[in-house]
């Protein structure tokens, strides 16, 4: 009884935590602009069994995607036993999703499996990060707080798999001896094996206490460490893949305010109502005129910079980064976002995310080549943003590269983008 | 590709004067009418919808940019402009089908126009040439090319933005052999460089140009034709066999020329 008191406080006090945290990040949703409207259910699921539960996209890159893939897998099964300690932890029951028989077998036996494959992967990962010189996990935007996380996250997430199956293993060892088994074991069975012989019946509960207390402790802190870190993608990635945008990647966001404006200058008699009088301001210059799918995307960014190491411009040297416009706008929105709710609307620390966080020089480098969309495993957009920004410096400040206010010109003069006339359209033919 | 025979194009405006409508609007595109090594492409593959009889016409003097440029450069003003005047002398002529030579203009036309009321079915040039061949089987001689290994480079608003890889492939397999594949290819293909309006400006600082590495990937097939099927991306990678010493040995054709080569055209 006394240990069910201390698990329901510990849960308590993870939810609320939790709770909190999560109140924080919708705060600041509630200060984005809209996207779109959330309707076709039937594409949307389409994306998340293939993008995210078939991980279609992280395929791309086959031998760390499997890796990566294992490990997801690994976590959607695992996690419902971490519910059914939940579940034990406040009853005081022993595995009690064991009435589902042969179900159960199949969950905790590939839960176990999982278990020791998410550990392995978790290990190249480590490798990797620590010990191998991987160009996708440098750049300016990669800080070492940055690395910190990640190695922080890995190390949390190998002591999970490790207390996992040490909890297993002192089932195991328990019920073997009762002959009274919930479940499959197929790894922890194989562990079992390699201990010394005549471990106690004391002993073995003590691997199964010390390590379920770790595992679940592991669980609530690592739950309530993700709001603030990269891996906060770990909650965001099914959300932001199922939220993506439906409409053909080649296709920029017709802007409203300025079709009503053109619509009414071309022509006058039919604009049933005049354009309204303040129009909101053109594009993005700030954390308070991205959308809430700006601000997802951000969110779920885990920095694996697949977008960055396919970028023309960044693998030519160029100071365009598309993973550094997702951290960016990540840590300006909280920024920007806490001081707009504490201070009112006309908040301001002389800083914008244009300028003092992404600079004019990167913004200008982008081709729109999209290859950086193409490759992000959980479908965000990265050149929305920069084109939004465009925006803000085209229309709000006209301020563009002499060579592009020369080709905005000709187009207006001329319709084309050199100083031909349009009289000699076709001389091609001649 | 250095005749100066005045080629006979019907224009919309004369049609439909004498009460016509053809069946495809042909939408040359500002570097297809300006731009001096684009403007033969654009007769090569005017050639060809003659020599097919293809029922088209182009708007000539009344077309006018799309807005593509102006939109990716961040003035939304301009592009709705220039796109409204051109759907409303499309809409006057009743156009239902376009081709464009442009990837960037056939991706405006299929996406963007629709939110401003236009609605059109659009083909990529490459698309409708893949049609011909299979609709005229054997008028080409294949071994016009049979000694040029061709490679091609894929334009992100073709391949990666609108999906399309296979169509240019297949007119190449028809017009010559399989072209030889560069490293990477299709969705994984590396921009040539001037999408999203750098095509008008000097590229930002860096080590090296994208063009230049773009080519140097393209060279590395050993093919002596590199084939594109964009304008921007014709003018980028001729700069990069500039920049490579290579604009003798390698030359750069879009698909339409090499058709109307081995058509004989």
């Amino acid at each position: 009884m006394i240990k069910q008191i201390i698990f329901a406080a510990v849960l308590l006090l993870t939810l609320g935590i939790l709770s909190y945290s999560f109140y924080r990040i919708y705060q600041l949703f509630k200060l984005t602009r809209p996207a779109f409207k959330i309707a076709d259910t039937g594409k949307r699921l389409n994306k998340l069994f293939v993008v995210a539960f078939g991980q279609s996209k992280i395929f791309r890159w086959p031998y760390t995607g499997l890796l990566h893939a294992l490990v997801f897998w690994g976590f959607v099964v695992i996690t419902i036993g971490s519910l059914e300690m939940v579940v034990d932890g406040l009853l005081g029951t022993h595995r009690a999703l064991g009435v589902l028989g042969p179900v159960y077998d199949i969950i905790i036996g590939s839960g176990d499996v999982f278990g020791a494959i998410v550990l392995l992967a978790i290990l190249v990962f480590i490798i990797r990060r620590l010990f191998l010189n991987i160009k996708r996990f440098k750049g300016v935007e990669i800080k070492k707080k940055s690395k910190q996380d990640a190695i922080l996250a890995l190390t949390m997430i190998f002591l999970l798999m490790v207390s996992l199956l040490g909890m297993n293993l002192g089932y195991y060892g328990l019920a073997v001896s009762e002959s009274n088994i919930e479940g499959i074991y197929p790894v922890s069975a194989f562990l079992f094996g390699l201990l010394p012989e005549g471990m106690s019946y004391s002993q073995l509960y003590m691997i199964h206490e010390v390590n379920w207390w770790a595992h679940i402790i592991l669980i609530f802190l690592f739950a309530n460490i993700l709001p603030y870190s990269k891996h906060f993608h770990v909650f965001t990635s099914l959300p932001n893949v199922y939220l993506s945008r439906l409409t053909p990647i080649g296709k920029m966001n017709t802007m409203q305010d300025v079709k009503a404006e053109v619509e009414a200058m071309m022509n006058p008699d039919a604009a049933s109502e005049p354009p309204p009088e303040e129009l909101g301001s053109f594009g993005v210059s700030d954390g308070e005129h991205i959308t809430w799918k700006n601000y997802l995307d951000s969110l779920s960014c885990t920095q694996c910079g697949r977008c960055t190491s396919v970028c023309p411009a960044n693998q030519t040297g160029k100071k365009l980064s598309p993973r550094k416009i997702m951290v960016d706008t990540r840590a300006r929105m909280k920024e920007r976002g806490y001081q707009l709710i504490k201070e009112g609307k006309d908040a301001t620390d002389g800083k914008m995310l244009i300028n003092d966080y992404i600079t004019e020089e990167e913004l200008w480098a982008c081709t729109t080549c999209n290859a950086c969309v193409i490759e992000c495993p959980i479908n965000i957009n990265q050149p929305e943003l920069i084109l939004e920004m465009r925006r803000y410096l085209v229309l709000e400040q006209a301020k563009a590269p002499g060579e592009i206010s020369m080709m905005l010109t000709n187009i207006e003069n001329n319709g084309a983008p050199w100083q031909y006339s349009p009289e000699d359209r076709m001389k091609w033919a001649e | 590709m250095t005749d100066t025979t005045k080629l006979n194009i019907p224009v919309m405006a004369d049609l439909a004067a004498k009460g016509e409508k053809p069946e495809y609007l042909l939408w040359i595109g500002c570097a297809g009418a300006y731009d001096d090594r684009y403007k033969k492409v654009s007769r090569a593959f005017a050639k060809i919808l003659l020599h097919f009889n293809v029922n088209f016409a182009v708007l000539g003097t009344e077309e006018t940019c799309t807005g593509d440029p102006a939109r990716r450069a961040g003035n939304e003003m301009l592009f709705q402009m220039q796109a409204m005047q051109v759907i409303e002398t499309m809409n006057s002529y009743e156009v239902k089908k376009i081709i464009t030579i442009c990837p960037h203009c056939f991706n405006t036309f299929k996406n963007e126009y629709p939110d401003l009321g236009g609605h059109y079915e659009v083909v990529h040039h490459t698309q409708f040439l893949n049609k011909l061949l299979d609709e005229n089987p054997g008028k080409v001689d294949k071994k016009i090319l049979e000694n040029s290994s061709i490679t091609f480079h894929d334009p992100c608003y073709l391949g990666r933005i609108n999906d399309e890889y296979e169509a240019p492939r297949k007119v190449i397999s028809k017009v010559a052999s399989q072209p030889l594949e560069i490293d990477p290819n299709r969705s994984k293909a590396l921009c040539c460089g001037a999408g999203g309006a750098q095509m008008f400006k000097e590229a930002e600082h860096g080590d090296r140009e994208v063009y230049e590495m773009r080519t140097s990937q393209a060279l590395a097939t050993g093919a002596k034709v590199v084939a594109t099927a964009c304008p921007f991306c014709m003018t980028m990678i001729t700069d990069g066999l500039k920049a490579h010493n290579k604009e003798e040995e390698i030359k750069n054709y879009d698909v339409a020329e090499l058709v109307a080569m081995a058509l004989g055209l």
